[in-house]
């Protein structure tokens, strides 16, 4: 079943006149003519489509918290800040198809009544940004945007907006501060951005994949879009397949298909017949799965009664022949170089758990030192005002969890106990 | 209407071409502050790096002081506060390129260009860096040079290639 990438192979796609011979821009006009912006929040709502960029917040229900009664202008942005290791679903999007993106960005906006919307999307995606601006002006030349939209008296503006390499900004508070011109850091909660978000005005931001969704839903029915998947996860996910696997890419699945399908069959098993060890089902930023998870079902519910998360739904796999502590020390050095550093839980913790994992993997380690990587864990986790800190902890709890048996063998031998460096020919 | 700059007040670095480009962004969003993320990426498509001087350029033309623009400046990681010579090699370590040869990748770079990361080869057209994940996952390993398109599914013979296409262009 693809909904999101559905056309994503189709020659030239990015360009308007294709995104329209694809059916394209048929579910704006349907939007603005015959729903009232409450109607397209009810449809949404309707299918139960979640947030896919890694909390899973309802979308519906997130544009339902926009105060309706407000003189302050009200804002949609769009999270397009994909840097969560292991994920490249938006960017394929984004370069591929980003007219999808559009529509569904200019449909909720008008649900929420915003007639400024931003796309905030990371530094580094130069060519998705080119793409993007293209598609903007493409999209202004049709009156898909601008004053009174295909003569519906609905006006947007919709602006690209480039980061410049924080992961942080892809909180969606951090994001806003990014957007004024601050620094991003993470906001303390409440107030909400539906309530209080940029330039302190309503508003809603909401992912890439997310967005992607809502045209095909105004088109056929929250019913229908509810009708896919699992009760509780509706719908698809794209998921980034990378790592150990012969055939990494993004794969759209129906909600709830399991991760052995998607390793062994999709993604043609891993690299040279060797045996599965580990893997992130959603980034690195929520809890590992091993072999005996293997036939989870990839949704929001299994994979959190699996102890893990659907997060952006990136696999990272990872072979037998991966030393644990090495992936965690790879994994903790990236939260802490990207902690914003506003609480010091995160910012000082991050910090003293990659050292403790620096002299474990250097052969300097102590034996004492894996029961003080879960006691500094404990003194980050559920103590930050961002989910940067509670992700940081993950790696390290994870692989403790899973591989303690690494963690003290690197004590006692003052080796690792499996490591082969990948070639690079 | 722009106000004229007098060039006895301020002297820039910036070309004229970069100060029109930014004095246009200081107009375009709801609030004005918003202008200063695309003005540094501005300046640093001009200079390539971000120079103090660049900095009260860009404080200067969007009318906020030095400490709000090098505060914003010094946050985000695709803008290096020194002269990174010709072309910025930033190669991605993070967990899924490391899975995929990334290790092996950098430590070909280092040799072949005889610097560390984080160095300038003596010439000042090199210079290497690491970099976290650039959500190439699924083409690894990756590298970005001066912050533009990415060169991914990277073998020893398509790096060669690129460093020497790079030496030509001078």
């Amino acid at each position: 079943m693809k909904i999101v990438f559905k056309n994503i192979d189709k020659p030239e796609q990015h360009q308007i006149e294709n995104y329209i011979k694809s059916g394209g821009y048929k579910a704006l006009p349907q939007a603005l003519k015959n729903y009232t912006p409450d109607q397209v929040i009810d449809i949404v709502k309707k299918s139960g489509l979640r947030g896919r960029g890694g909390a899973g917040f309802p979308a519906g229900v997130k544009w339902g918290f926009v105060p309706k009664s407000t003189a302050k202008p009200k804002y949609l942005c769009v999270n397009a800040d994909e840097s969560e290791p292991g994920t490249f679903k938006d960017r394929e999007i984004m370069e591929k198809d980003p007219h999808l993106m559009i529509e569904g960005a200019i449909i909720s906006s008008y649900a929420i009544s915003a007639h400024t919307s931003f796309i905030y999307i990371r530094g580094e995606f130069t060519l998705a940004a080119r793409r993007i601006e293209q598609a903007l002006k493409e999209a202004y030349s049709k009156t898909f945007l601008g004053k009174n939209i295909l003569n519906s008296g609905y006006d947007l503006e919709m602006y690209l907006f480039r980061g410049a390499g924080a992961y942080i900004c892809g909180e969606e508070t951090a994001l806003l501060d990014s957007l004024e011109g601050k620094r991003g850091l993470a906001r303390v909660k409440p107030p909400f951005p539906a309530i209080e978000g940029l330039y302190r005005c309503p508003t809603v931001v909401n992912n890439v994949e997310t967005l992607s969704n809502v045209p095909d839903i105004i088109l056929k029915g929250g019913e229908w879009f509810a009708s896919i998947g699992t009760p509780k996860s509706t719908g698809t996910k794209i998921f980034s397949l990378s790592g150990h696997v012969n055939k990494p890419g993004n794969y759209e699945l129906t909600m709830g298909t399991p991760l052995r399908h998607l390793i062994y069959d999709l993604g043609g098993g891993i690299k040279g017949g060797r045996k599965f060890k580990a893997a992130f089902p959603g980034g690195p930023s929520v809890p590992l799965l091993i072999e005996k998870h293997l036939d989870t079902p990839l949704d929001f519910e299994s994979l959190q009664q699996a102890g893990s998360m659907l997060g952006s739904g990136a696999v990272i796999v990872m072979d037998e022949t991966t030393c644990m502590v090495e992936a965690a020390r790879i994994l903790v050095w990236f939260f802490r170089h990207e902690s914003c550093g506003k609480c010091t839980p995160c910012r000082e913790g991050t910090m003293w758990l990659h050292q403790v994992l620096d002299r474990i993997e250097d052969g300097q380690g102590r034996t004492e030192d894996i029961d003080l990587l879960l006691r500094i864990s404990d003194n980050i986790g559920g103590k930050t005002i961002c989910a940067l800190g509670d992700a940081a902890i993950v790696p390290v709890q994870s692989t403790i969890q899973y591989f303690r048996e690494e963690y003290e063998y690197h004590v006692k031998n003052k080796k690792c106990l499996t490591r082969t460096q990948a070639p690079f020919n | 209407m722009q106000t004229p700059i007098s060039p006895n007040i301020h002297k820039f670095v910036l070309s004229e071409s970069s100060q029109q480009t930014i004095l246009q962004e200081k107009t375009k969003y709801p609030h004005p502050r918003t202008a200063i993320l695309p003005s540094l990426h501005i300046t640093y498509r001009e200079l390539g790096y971000l120079s103090p001087e660049a900095l009260r350029d860009v404080a200067f033309l969007l009318d906020f002081s030095y400490t709000e623009v090098s505060e914003v400046a010094s946050f985000y990681t695709m803008f290096p506060k020194k002269n990174m010579g010709k072309y910025f090699i930033q190669v991605c370590t993070n967990i899924s390129c490391y899975l995929c040869g990334a290790n092996g990748l950098l430590e070909y770079l280092q040799k072949k260009l005889g610097i560390k990361a984080g160095e300038v080869t003596p010439d000042g057209m090199f210079s290497l860096g690491t970099v976290e994940c650039l959500g190439s996952c699924g083409t690894p390993p990756v590298i970005q040079i001066n912050n533009e398109d990415f060169s991914e599914n990277l073998t020893r013979q398509k790096l060669d290639q690129i460093i020497e296409e790079l030496k030509k262009k001078k």
